[in-house]
């Protein structure tokens, strides 16, 4: 089977060796969490808890009213001591409850019950991963149980379970993938059993050779699996190439993976759906890893939701002096932040540091035109063009030009000589092109 | 060469000729008012009136469609003229508007969060944490209302922060909606005492944040006659419909009132070569 | 985490100072934060390397006179473009060589016997005019190096059409000759019918440049040699000039099928003159020449049929030039209506 073999792409150097080799070690509890009530791509869920609640561990502390909404739990006993706004990691300013654990780290009822799976229904198994809190972990945060929802008549026959992580830096889920394959593969298997899916694609990035041996070994016995070594090449991670690698087939512009009639998960998301299914426990901690050149010790650290950057940082021994740039997530993707103050959400993969002189900087230099961008976008955009019109403010005509379609994963910038901030640019098109949109109804 | 010259000559001759009769033969009829109006308008084809360009609000306001005072970037002198071209008597005027920029914190003043690189425009700026200022408020100082500005009357000071100059300023408040902070206010003129504020955080947070922010202390509120400063939100705004002694920016602990006019001096900015 | 350090300061005493809290400490950028590594430079000096053995041929067959065009063509460009960039206060980018390709390519486009008041004239026109004036680098809609060169052969026809030396024994020759293009049309219009008939010899001759022409342009097999190190290095891509060439092949083929006593062989047409080193070099200048592989076929066959329609019925015996100059002109036109297709475009039904 030829996998790999979507169009564009960059080599980016993958620095995976810091922390691939680096078992996950669990983080103790921090002095305070700062959870936020937006964890969640589509509509954000409400609070209920207001200044001096005493939560427990797993207790919902916001509530999804939405259907494109994913609760967010306590990710452990204590008490709420003040709601305010934190930096989150996505780039804005947003509400949070700070959570002062009481150290007992007590579940609430109902929470941190084994359950047996063998005979829940696909609407049993959807109801736990919504009630979980289950989002898409790697980095998307969109809510799990609206992709097990697909409508009557989209049929979906592949569940592709995504680890490629081919973001440079991280390995979160090359660790997962190496230390805990069989809650994975468990949890893979629950969301066949909900869309009554026969296939099922472990897809795996040939650069993590262990982890396409471990998952390989485990799922020999279970029917329908098999594990893909994908290509190096990023975005090979990305939903739609991934997709066409595996299966050679092309989501349409503006379509979603059901379109395709495949289903798209995470590692980490099957990890943390076993352990919301089978246990009980919603998702309140994941693995990050935490690295790059300007940290003392880099990790894979089971961290609970909440804990800022700054605990992640001193459980690591540190940053140096001359770090330059945090990361949170990878460094084709990822947010820079602006100060250690935000924290982990269930979205972040991974935080990065980097050194003054690893940074690259952007300029405001005209583009030269030579293609290179051309050639690198996955998604057969145009980018320099887009580009230009996004300088003039002719953000119809970066709509023309299909800016909508751009998943931003940075291949463009990466080869530019000009060094231009070409996604900058995207990101600010589509606000204005989505924007207008919306004006015109 | 003698041959050569007297070539073209001749064609250049009977170019013209043939451009003179085919202008003549085939001129389109214009109602003189028109032209006449559009030579009164200011010209900067901003479409601040809501029609694409100044001949296009000629016409419409020669045909009776828009109103003498239709061009709000000419103010009451155009409308005055224009009316006379329409012989139409033209009462008022109005008050004349100037954009005034509600933020002095410059890069000494005014604290930033992290270092910026990008896009080099406020609205893209915005996109990160709304900017490199620790103030959510401030001026980002990327120029994208100097860019905007159609009568070229913003400048951007070395120290980081966008000014109009009032007496280019023709108040067609393009660099209004531009500003993502919606920090630009149009302000009377006449008017010379002004809060360059527009920061509602608490006190406390605004002397962290900015060496000249409005604290909310309330004292110019107090100084002022009534309802002529009022505050919204942690924030001392001026009532432009009530007068305001020059005195009350003395009272100002932070010295965030100007009382110099919509053309505030610029000592500070003046040394600080570049920002 | 020193973020936090000692901000407790008791109220109420407050003097004078004013600190503002810590200053910035991280960079904020958008998304991606790491970079291939490549700069415009880079890109611009692999060009210039591919041109290194051209040039080394030139001066080696026309001798000192063409290291004197070299010379005063790069130099004075390099000049022009930082005088300009002093002058209307532009950051000054002379480090990333664009002015010393322009230099040496405009360089390569000129005789040997190029008076150095013509290639000052050349660059000037080049630079300032073609570049500068635009906005610099990436702005410019026509080739400079190409405006330059036509410049001059519009405005000193004798200077650039009508002085070849001939490369005799690679040493330089007085003898003034004729380039075998204008032979060839010299002898189609005395006479009525082209007097081609090459041996094997000076068929290698001919391909190995040595022959009258332009300092670079005579070796083919060298300009093939920098084009393809130019692809294989990513720098350029085959579209254009595999277009182009096949082009100027395919339709002079055809009028030589069609009367052979006029039209010359195909073969001919493609190694003589500049085609090779405008195809390989011009034609796939960046800034001026579309971006889509679509668009670059397009480009390419274009260059062609202009090229040919010059060469066998203009008034001039080379099109190259003008063909990719006109070219140029079509090039954001090409590029609009070869968008490519965005991955997992849906095609457009038919109305219902």
């Amino acid at each position: 089977m030829a996998y790999g073999a979507f169009a564009g792409g960059v080599h980016p150097a993958y620095n995976k060796e810091l922390a691939d080799r680096r078992a996950i070690e669990e983080m103790p509890l921090p002095e305070q969490l700062v959870v936020y009530f937006t964890q969640n791509l589509g509509a954000p869920p409400e609070p209920i808890v207001k200044k001096g609640d005493t939560v427990r561990k797993g207790q919902v502390i916001a509530e999804a009213k939405a259907f494109v909404s994913a609760p967010v739990h306590a990710p452990t006993s204590g008490t709420v001591k003040s709601i305010d706004m934190f930096p989150h990691p996505v780039g804005t300013d947003m509400p949070a409850a700070v959570i002062e654990p009481d150290g007992e780290d007590a579940w609430a009822e109902g929470c941190n019950v084994e359950r047996n799976t063998d005979s829940l229904g696909p609407d049993e198994i959807k109801k736990l991963v919504q009630g979980g809190g289950l989002v898409g972990m790697g980095g998307a945060t969109f809510p799990t149980h609206v992709k097990l929802s697909p409508p009557e008549h989209k049929k979906i026959n592949i569940l592709i379970v995504n680890g490629a992580e081919c973001e440079p830096f991280l390995t979160a889920d090359h660790r997962l993938m190496v230390e805990r394959a069989d809650e994975i593969i468990e949890g893979a298997a629950l969301f066949a059993r909900v869309l009554g899916v026969e296939r099922v694609v472990v897809s795996i990035e040939k650069n993590k050779p262990d982890a396409i041996e471990t998952m390989r070994s485990r799922s020999a016995d279970r029917k329908g699996f098999s594990v893909a070594a994908v290509n190096v090449l990023y975005p090979q991670g990305a939903e739609k190439q991934l997709i066409y690698s595996i299966t050679h087939r092309k989501v349409p512009t503006g379509g979603l993976p059901m379109d395709a009639g495949v289903l798209v998960q995470n590692v980490g998301t099957c990890f943390a759906a076993y352990e919301a299914v089978r246990f009980g426990r919603p998702l309140i901690q994941r693995v990050v890893t935490v690295t790059g050149s300007g940290v003392a010790e880099p990790k894979n650290i089971l961290a609970r939701i909440g804990a800022s950057f700054e605990d992640l940082v001193r459980f690591c021994g540190g940053i140096s002096g001359d770090t330059g740039k945090v990361i949170s997530g990878g460094p084709m993707m990822g947010v820079a932040q602006y100060s250690l103050g935000a924290s982990v959400t269930k979205g972040t993969s991974g935080v990065v540091f980097l050194r003054r002189d690893e940074i690259p900087q952007y300029v405001n230099d005209p583009c030269i035109r030579c293609g290179k961008c051309v050639t690198a976008c996955p998604m057969r955009l145009n980018p320099s063009a887009l580009s230009i019109f996004a300088e003039r403010m002719a953000f119809d005509k970066t709509d023309e030009f299909n800016v909508l379609d751009c998943i931003e994963c940075g291949c463009c910038a990466y080869v530019c000589p000009s060094r231009r901030p070409l996604v900058h640019h995207f990101r600010r098109a589509k606000a204005e092109v989505r924007k207008k949109a919306k004006r015109a109804g | 060469m003698l041959t050569a010259i007297i070539a073209l000559a001749g064609l250049a001759l009977i170019a013209g000729f043939g451009l003179a009769l085919a202008a003549r033969a085939f001129a389109v009829k214009v109602d003189p008012k028109v032209e006449e109006i559009e030579e009164a308008l200011p010209g900067a084809n901003c479409g601040a009136c809501g029609f694409p360009g100044c001949s296009e609000l000629a016409r419409r306001i020669a045909e009776g469609k828009a109103g003498v005072d239709a061009c709000p970037v000419g103010g009451g002198a155009v409308a005055q003229q224009v009316a006379r071209i329409m012989g139409i008597e033209y009462e008022g005027g109005g008050v004349r508007k100037v954009a005034l920029v509600l933020c002095n914190g410059d890069d000494q003043v005014a604290r930033k969060r992290f270092f910026y690189n990008g896009v080099y425009d406020c609205t893209s700026a915005a996109m990160l944490f709304g900017g490199d200022k620790a103030c959510s408020y401030g001026c980002l100082g990327l120029r994208t209302c100097a860019g905007i500005c159609p009568f070229g009357a913003i400048e951007m000071l070395p120290s980081g922060l966008a000014r109009v100059d009032p007496e280019k300023c023709t108040g067609c408040t393009t660099c209004v909606g531009a500003c993502p902070k919606g920090i630009i206010k149009m302000v009377p003129y006449e008017r010379t005492v002004h809060i360059l504020c527009s920061s509602h955080d608490k006190g406390g947070k605004v002397r962290r944040y900015c060496q000249v922010g409005c604290i909310g202390c309330q004292r110019c509120v107090k100084e002022a006659p009534e309802g002529a400063i009022v505050m919204e939100d942690n924030l001392a705004v001026v009532n432009y419909e009530a007068e305001i002694p020059a005195l009350v920016a003395g009272v100002c602990p932070m010295n965030t009132i100007h009382a110099g006019g919509a053309d505030i001096p610029d000592e500070r900015h003046a040394v600080g070569g570049e920002g | 985490m020193e973020e936090k350090a000692p901000e407790t300061k008791p109220e109420g005493k407050q003097p004078t100072e004013k600190k503002p809290e810590v200053g910035p400490r991280f960079l904020v950028s958008s998304s991606p934060h790491m970079h291939g590594g490549q700069a415009v430079g880079d890109i611009m000096r692999l060009v210039i390397y591919a041109l290194v053995p051209v040039t080394l041929f030139s001066v080696f067959v026309f001798g000192l006179a063409a290291v004197r065009v070299i010379v005063i063509s790069v130099v004075s460009a390099v000049i022009f473009e930082l005088l300009w960039q002093r002058i209307a206060k532009r950051r000054v980018a002379v480090r990333d060589c664009s002015a010393v390709l322009t230099g040496l390519l405009l360089a390569l486009n000129l005789p040997a016997t190029s008076p150095w008041w013509m290639i000052l004239v050349g660059t000037f026109f080049a630079i300032v005019i073609a570049k500068q004036i635009y906005g610099g680098l990436g702005y410019n809609p026509f080739n400079p190096a190409l405006v330059g060169r036509v410049v001059l052969l519009i405005s000193f026809p004798v200077q650039m059409t009508a002085r070849w030396v001939t490369p005799s024994k690679w040493g330089m020759s007085a003898v003034t000759t004729a380039t075998p293009l204008s032979r060839m049309r010299e002898s189609l219009l005395s006479q009525g019918r082209i007097d081609l008939h090459l041996s094997q010899r000076e068929w290698i001759d001919l391909l190995i440049g040595n022959r009258a022409g332009c300092l670079g342009e005579v070796s083919v097999v060298l300009l093939v040699l920098g084009g393809i190190f130019l692809i294989a290095k990513k720098v350029i891509s085959w579209h254009t000039p595999a277009s182009y060439i096949l082009t100027v092949w395919a339709l002079t083929g055809i009028f030589h099928l069609a009367d052979p006593t006029r039209y010359a062989n195909p073969s001919f047409h493609v190694i003589t003159g500049g085609l090779f080193i405008g195809a390989l070099f011009m034609a796939t200048d960046y800034v001026t020449s579309p971006i889509t592989p679509r668009g670059m076929l397009i480009f390419g066959f274009g260059c062609g049929v202009i090229t040919v329609v010059i060469r066998l019925f203009g008034a001039y015996p080379e099109g190259v030039s003008f063909a990719i100059l006109l070219m140029n002109a079509t090039t954001p036109l090409i590029d609009r209506y070869t968008k490519p297709a965005v991955f997992g475009a849906v095609k457009k039904k038919a109305a219902a």
